[in-house]
């Protein structure tokens, strides 16, 4: 069947089968790989992306539901050259160590932040209760998220090759 | 890589046009709503359906409207939209009590509670609270429309009356004054399946006395409310006694299984305790004065 979605921002027509999982949509027909996928049994988060402006697990939506819908996965967290606010809190705070869980974790951020600009500790903990982090212990990432909280307009400032100097 | 196996794929816009798909398409079509219990089946081989009609574009079944003696929540509506909803919270505080410990916010944002009531797995939270709510289930059929009570709508694990033709549109929850409700779930860790869960609704005469009560049991192998309970402890004062004897009465009902959540003895202790813990609270917001 054919499906049309916008995929941060780009809108994209393929043949898909029907059983075509979101995840692998992204990763194996768009070459989106920043996508990470996990358990593949909904419970560990790695494989979060934004429908519609809300994070889903991308192992347990179909390509096709998401016909007609607005995806945005970490490929599409940085507009232009500048990086997300979340981004660069994750630089700052030392969010992530293997990164695996890091795409999933900085889009519910984002959606997070959309939604509520000023989240405590207790409402970034429990927006990311369902996504594991095998690495960091979630300090690290609770502080990002409070990073970019306090600095919602600080990486405009810097763009994605300042982001790749590691701060001192 | 878990895949399902192939299937055909079409969205419906209407109730009206998935009644008529699910004609169409026969005896291993079905519908999908949020797909957090179906797809994972799906991944598993557990479940093979040839045609899965997509219903999440049915605006009409997502919507939450009061009326005066009744509160109607469409099928599709998400778990998310429940626990978000202030009117919700309000009436039925149960339903966010038990949707807090649903699963995770991600998984939250799909599953809706038309999906959990016709997944009807035995530790589904939100059966037990429309148990103890008295829910009714609006089921559109081809012939028309018919509302089943639920402990109608429940044949058994994973069975429900709703057939496969059928398709579940509303639930009703009844308003009442007086009423306090409450949830409480043991899991093992944040997002996971109960342990054991507890549910319980209560109505207060103007003297202070359970004028009508229910509570309802999670995972503890007791279909539908506990028996017995309203005659046991109604027109009676709210007191911790009373609240001991209602346990006992639970953990008596209660049929537990050994598994990988716990013991036997361990379940029952949970049903007797979460029963306290849920009368207590549900007395406390029914507006009540528990005597000392
Ligand atoms: C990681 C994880 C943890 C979870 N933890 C919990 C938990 O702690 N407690 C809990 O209660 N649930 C839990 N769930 C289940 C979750 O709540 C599901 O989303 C829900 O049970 C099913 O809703 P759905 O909309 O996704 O249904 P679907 O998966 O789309 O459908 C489920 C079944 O219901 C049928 N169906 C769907 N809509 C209708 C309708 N309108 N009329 C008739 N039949 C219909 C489908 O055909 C299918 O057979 C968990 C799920 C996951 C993935
Ligand atoms: S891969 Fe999707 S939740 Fe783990
Ligand atoms: S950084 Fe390694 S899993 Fe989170």
């Amino acid at each position: 069947m054919q499906i049309t979605t916008t995929v941060n921002g780009t809108e994209v027509t393929r043949d898909v089968e029907p059983r075509l999982l979101l995840v692998h949509f992204l990763r194996d027909t768009l070459g989106l790989t920043g996508t990470h996928w996990g358990c593949d049994t909904s419970n560990c988060g790695t494989c979060v992306v934004l429908m519609d402006g809300e994070p889903v697990k991308s192992c347990t939506v179909l390509a096709a539901m998401t016909e007609g819908h607005e995806v945005r996965t970490v490929e599409g967290l940085a507009t232009g050259g500048t990086l997300d606010p979340v981004q660069q809190g994750f630089m700052e705070e030392h969010g992530l160590q293997c990164g695996f869980c890091t795409p999933g974790m900085m889009l519910t951020a984002r959606a997070l932040l959309d939604r509520s600009p000023d989240p405590d500790e207790t409402e970034i903990r429990e927006a990311i209760s369902g996504q594991i982090c095998r690495c960091t212990g979630y300090a690290t990432i609770v502080r990002s998220v409070r990073w970019a909280a306090e600095h919602p307009a600080e990486a405009a400032a810097s763009d994605i090759k300042a982001a790749e100097e590691v701060p001192a | 890589m878990q895949t399902p196996a192939p299937f055909d794929y079409v969205r419906a816009s209407s109730v009206a046009e998935t009644l008529e798909l699910l004609a169409r398409h026969g005896p291993e079509a079905r519908v999908i709503a949020g797909g957090h219990s179906l797809l994972p089946m799906m991944k598993l081989r557990l479940a093979r359906p040839d045609w899965l009609i997509d219903i999440n574009d049915v605006a009409e079944l997502d919507h939450i409207t009061e009326e005066p003696d009744r509160l109607r929540i469409g099928a599709l509506t998400r778990h998310a939209t429940l626990l978000a909803s202030d009117l919700v919270g309000r009436l039925f505080p149960i339903v966010h009590d038990a949707e807090r410990v649903i699963a995770d916010p991600v998984v939250r944002n799909r599953g809706s509670i038309g999906g959990s009531l016709g997944q009807a797995d035995p530790a589904e939270d939100l059966t037990t609270v429309c148990d103890v709510l008295d829910a009714e289930i609006v089921i559109a059929s081809p012939g028309g429309e018919r509302v089943l009570g639920i402990a109608d709508l429940h044949r058994g694990p994973y069975e429900t009356a709703c057939e496969q033709n059928e398709l579940i549109t509303e639930i009703r929850l009844p308003i009442r004054s007086r009423h306090g409700s409450a949830y409480e779930k043991v899991e093992r860790r944040v997002g996971d399946w109960a342990v054991a869960a507890a549910g319980a609704s209560v109505v207060l005469a103007d003297d202070g006395t359970i004028e009508d009560v229910t509570v309802g049991l999670t995972a503890l192998g007791v279909e539908g409310c506990v028996p017995g309970m309203l005659e046991a402890i109604c027109q009676q004062r709210p007191s911790e006694e009373l609240y001991a004897e209602a346990g006992r009465i639970a953990a008596a009902a209660s049929a537990p299984v050994e598994d990988q959540r716990g013991p036997v003895d361990y379940k029952r202790h949970l049903a007797d305790e979460l029963t306290r813990r849920v009368l207590r609270r549900s007395v406390e917001r029914a507006g009540a004065m528990v005597p000392a």
